[in-house]
């Protein structure tokens, strides 16, 4: 083949390649960051400003006390999750972790569909060093709350 | 006293660390030339001392001395013999000294054993390695005493976090650490030679085999995490694209990159700079991830420190190493004269490829991974996930693939198209084969999944080929490990696009008696009762699996209760067969006393962790070979050596 190329520009074309590369994937990442990072909303953001369907967001807030309800196939649950401000009904299939409790706070993984937010994953406190880092600013009221429960 | 002398010791160790450093520095001069001789022994010393202060560490935690604080608060005298030596290095300062420790012993053994470099480069590589130890052991010292003594001894240890109280911590801690120290050593040899100016294939040679060594031990810490994951999350998935995770793949990448353009330049004295820079790269990714996973920027399990001033301490260490490698980059970059030619069809080409992709795959890795923080800082609180992480990387995945399939069969510095003709023509048929099977099988099926399901088969063709031809025993042990690191790729691409394509999910609420259909399996909830183990309770099912009306196996998925500290962690099940896992998890009992339970068929998924694991014997088999090819050169030197010197009286 006789394809080479002048052996003096070689390191400049390497170079060059490398950096259309990098830049190429520079771009890249921007773009689909701009479309697939998930937001974080609390509950009040939510009903304010809804994020468009199926976009995958995350929703952060406590579980109403009294509102986790299991549907009939016994792996459903319907439940409200709540700041000071908003409700938002969450429906989730799956085995909830094991500090998900009513009155507690949770990171709620999913998208809208409809008014209801449907959770592909839950996110609960796990222990005392092991705290959603959304869940880190959440007013003290709350946090008091969340630590009560837990303890 | 143990824990006296130990921290007595470190700080003798740090001294050592700062002579090395000096005298390593002024050695370079004229003036002070003779200096060189106290670097080597210095260095070896000093991986000693450090290893006896590790030593001591492990000791206080075996024999549980609640005087001292970080025993207290990690350790607890009913714990099992395994996790009260793994408990020394599951927390902050245990695991810094470890990485010190680690540091100083390889720096250590490279004073003893390299011969091939130039003296003056060696010494400035254990200059370098002194300095990036410093860092540490002031971190050690100043923010992370692992010594330090309560006012008054506990009346009982606190205990490990129950998610760490598993085998795989026994392991995982200490091969990602070699993994990323042996890249401190990479580093510290691009430092010394760009110090030197010795930029060449010697330099290369030297610093092959930590490369290898630190990329072997990275793939088997993130083969292993990986597996860690999938069966104690109880989320039936091997990779979540979480910044930990991400922290341990930024340095794979970039060891990947370094090992392949190092190979260039030992072999064919090309790629001089771009392999200098890798190297600074390569470290620059591990210390990122020490700072993403030992900082508490992050909130996992792996994040002990929550102490703020730690965290801007690592970040500081950072900051001086990578600037400084990079000032001494950019300065000294010029002064390294351009390596051997090659044509655009040549094997350098195809690695040069292959090192560019890697390094996009490893921007959109360290992109995901920062942009969330960087957000956060901005008030702005998003998540990266896989929707993210796993088309954009393909998009740099897939092509590098491709290239991987044909870049071993081609020539060094100038190939014709002609000649491999068949080469490339028989995996690309295969890849077409399978593409058109999937479709025709299997669809409608995602795009990923099954591209990776047509490129795996091509590839392991391909990966197979260098091998056609030749003659097997005298094949070099380094040939057969590229063909079984590139095999062990297209395993795991397999088992990652069966995992996609072909996974189902079944939740349920089951009562005892029930059956459920997963998959070919038929799963039947027997029972449900109590266990204890040493320092745990456990609710614990009993699960008859029938695969294909086959003879149930019997499987025990626990959900488990840890008392010291009190923690709760699921025990997921697994049936292995030879085409795939079962993946059984216990969840809550429901008001009306029936219990959730999760099944997942995952057809293949194990061939993630096999390939992995192939990938790293590659890797092995090529050490092996370098390292008797070494071995072999210097015995001949020697030899001769010692017949001259015969000769000569």
């Amino acid at each position: 083949m006789n394809t080479t190329i002048k052996p003096k520009h070689q390191r400049l074309v390497l170079i060059i390649l490398a950096l259309v590369a990098l830049i190429g994937a520079g771009l890249l990442a921007a773009y689909a960051l701009s479309k697939q990072a998930a937001y974080f909303y609390l509950p009040s953001e939510l009903a304010a400003k809804p994020p468009e369907a199926g976009r995958a967001v995350r929703l952060g807030g406590m579980v109403e006390k009294g509102s986790i309800k299991t549907l009939p196939d016994g792996v459903t649950i319907n439940f409200i999750v709540k700041d000071d401000k908003a409700r938002v009904p969450v429906r989730f299939s799956g085995i909830t972790p094991d500090l998900f409790v009513e009155g507690s706070g949770v990171v709620a993984e999913g998208r809208m569909e409809g008014t209801t937010f449907v959770a592909d994953n839950l996110l609960a406190k796990h222990d005392e060093k092991y705290v959603p880092r959304e869940m880190k600013n959440m007013s003290t009221a709350e946090a008091k709350a969340v630590i009560a429960e837990t303890k | 006293m143990i824990a006296e002398l130990g921290l007595a010791v470190l700080w003798m160790a740090a001294a050592l660390a700062v002579l090395q450093l000096i005298a390593g520095a002024l050695a370079l001069r004229p003036a002070t030339a003779h200096l060189a001789g106290v670097v080597r022994p210095v260095a070896i010393l000093q991986g000693v001392l450090v290893a006896f202060a590790f030593a001591s560490l492990i000791w206080l935690f075996l024999s549980t001395d609640l005087s001292v604080k970080l025993v207290a608060e990690n350790s607890h005298s009913a714990k099992p013999f395994i996790f009260k030596l793994a408990g020394t290095w599951g927390n902050h300062e245990g695991s810094m000294l470890m990485w010190v420790t680690i540091m100083s012993l390889a720096g250590g053994f490279v004073a003893l054993i390299e011969k091939r470099l130039r003296e003056e480069t060696l010494i400035a590589t254990l200059a370098g390695q002194a300095f990036v130890s410093l860092g540490f052991y002031a971190f050690l010292l100043l923010a992370s005493n692992p010594f330090t003594r309560l006012p008054e001894p506990a009346p009982e240890g606190a205990g490990l976090n129950p998610l760490l109280q598993d085998i795989g911590l026994a392991f995982h801690p200490p091969t990602l650490y070699v993994g990323y120290v042996g890249l401190s050593i990479a580093f510290s040899f691009a430092v010394g030679a760009l110090v030197t100016r010795d930029v060449g294939p010697a330099f290369a040679r030297a610093m092959r085999p930590w490369v290898l060594g630190a990329w072997i031990f990275l793939t088997l810490g993130i083969t292993a995490g990986s597996y860690w994951a999938y069966y104690t999350l109880g989320w039936g998935g091997w990779w979540f694209w979480d910044p930990v995770e991400n922290a341990s793949l930024m340095p794979w990448l970039a060891a990947t990159a370094l090992l392949h353009s190092c190979s260039v330049l030992a072999a064919r004295n090309a790629l001089r700079t771009w392999t200098v820079m890798l190297g600074v790269i390569a470290f620059s990714m591990s210390m990122v991830g020490t700072f993403l996973v030992r900082s508490g920027i992050l909130t996992s399990v792996h994040a002990f420190a929550v102490d703020p001033t730690r965290g801007s301490f690592i970040l500081a260490l950072l900051a001086i190493y990578i600037g400084g490698a990079l000032l001494l980059f950019a300065l000294r970059a010029s002064t390294v004269t351009e390596g051997a030619r090659f044509a655009v069809l040549s094997r350098e080409s195809a690695l040069v490829f292959n090192n560019v992709m890697l390094c996009g795959i490893l921007g959109i890795v360290l992109v995901g991974t920062l942009y969330p923080l960087l957000t956060e800082a901005m008030g702005v609180k998003v998540s990266v996930g896989p929707p993210y992480f796993n088309p954009v990387s393909a998009v740099f995945a897939i092509p590098m693939m491709l290239v991987m399939a044909v870049g071993p069969v081609l020539r060094w510095r100038e190939d014709k198209g002609g000649r491999i003709t068949w080469q490339i023509a028989v995996p690309a048929l295969v890849t077409a084969a399978a593409l058109l099977a999937v479709e025709l099988l299997f669809a409608p099926i995602n795009l990923l999944p099954a591209l990776g399901l047509a490129i795996a088969p091509g590839l392991a063709v391909a990966s197979l080929q260098p091998l056609v031809g030749r003659n097997l025993r005298r094949t070099p042990l380094a040939t057969y490990g590229m063909v079984i690191g590139h095999l062990g790729i297209a395993v795991a691409l397999f088992g990652m696009a069966s995992e996609g394509a072909f996974s189902t999910e079944r939740l349920a609420a089951m009562n005892p008696g029930d059956s459920q259909q997963v998959g070919p399996f038929k799963v039947t909830l027997q029972d449900i009762g109590p266990v204890a183990g040493p320092n745990w309770t456990a609710l614990e099912a009993t699960v008859a699996a029938s695969y294909a009306g086959a003879a149930p196996t019997v499987l025990h998925p626990q959900a488990r209760t840890f008392a010291n500290p009190p923690g709760n962690r699921t025990e997921s099940a697994l049936l292995t067969r030879w085409n795939g896992q079962l993946y059984a998890v216990l969840g809550e009992e429901g008001e009306d006393g029936r219990w959730q339970m999760r099944f997942w068929w995952k057809p293949f998924v194990p061939m993630i962790w096999y390939g992995g694991a192939l990938v790293a014997l590659g890797g092995l088999l090529a050490l092996l070979g370098r390292v008797a090819r070494d071995v072999k050169r210097l015995v001949a030197t020697d030899k001769i050596a010692y017949r001259r010197e015969r000769q000569g009286r």
